[in-house]
């Protein structure tokens, strides 16, 4: 009986896992279309889709078990949740660099520390600090 | 024994519904690679096909019961990660590899 239950229990995680993340991607693709610029649309697209395919690899650890393709689940959780900001970061910076206005009053962060707002936000001071 | 069969059968059917949206989605992601305005619009829809691709394969995994395909979606994550990267230099700096001392 308790095996039974188990299996119940098991297939109805799956199932409420696999609906999180299905809403999570549709509403990252839902982001990706509507909003307005790039910087908008990457912040809609990299956290709610890293969020609903953590939840599908979620499933997919509570199908297989903590061994095997289930800890090659996990690994994949930690393997995205490392990459897809990378991504989307070096993405905004290459967007920032090629020159993707902003909208309305927003700038680049750095200009702000560096107190130097005569320069516009194109100038390309970080590039000595990446060549070395 | 009777009481698992139709919560199988209920997990088959969202894991289908599943795989519909997820692949509707990425069909909804191309829109924005061909019609986006700039480059980095395309670059960031390319990404997103990608993670909702991983997401298939998960969903394959779960579907057909084989761990295989785990495996599968692990590289398709280096692989969208390694595009993306790889994208973003080219764009910025018109070239992939570059030398340490220019």
């Amino acid at each position: 009986m308790t095996g039974l239950d188990l299996a119940l229990v098991e297939q109805a995680t799956i199932s409420i896992l696999v609906i999180i993340g299905c809403f999570f991607l549709a509403v990252g693709t839902l982001g990706l279309l509507r909003l307005p610029n790039v910087y908008n649309r990457m912040h809609a697209t990299s956290k709610p889709t890293t969020l609903g395919t953590a939840a599908i690899f979620l499933a997919g650890f509570v199908q297989f078990g903590p061994g095997g393709a289930g800890l090659t689940s996990l690994v994949g959780i930690v393997f995205l949740f490392l990459t897809v900001p990378t991504g989307a970061h070096m993405i905004a910076r290459a967007a920032q660099e090629i020159g993707v206005p902003f909208l309305g009053s927003v700038t680049w962060p750095t200009n702000h520390r560096e107190s130097d707002p005569e320069h516009p936000a194109s100038n390309p001071e970080g590039d000595e600090h990446r060549d070395e | 024994m009777t009481a698992v069969s139709p919560m199988t059968e209920v997990t088959t059917a969202v894991i289908d519904g599943a795989l519909l949206l997820v692949a509707g989605l990425c069909l909804l992601c191309g829109y924005r690679v061909i019609r986006g305005p700039t480059v980095p619009d395309r670059v960031v829809g390319l990404d997103t096909i990608a993670t909702n691709v991983i997401a298939i394969a998960v969903l394959v995994a779960l579907k057909t019961d084989r761990g295989l395909f785990i495996t599968v979606s692990i590289v398709l994550a280096i692989i969208g990660f390694l595009s993306t990267v790889t994208v973003a230099k080219y764009v910025t700096e018109g070239d992939i590899i570059t030398r340490r001392g220019e």
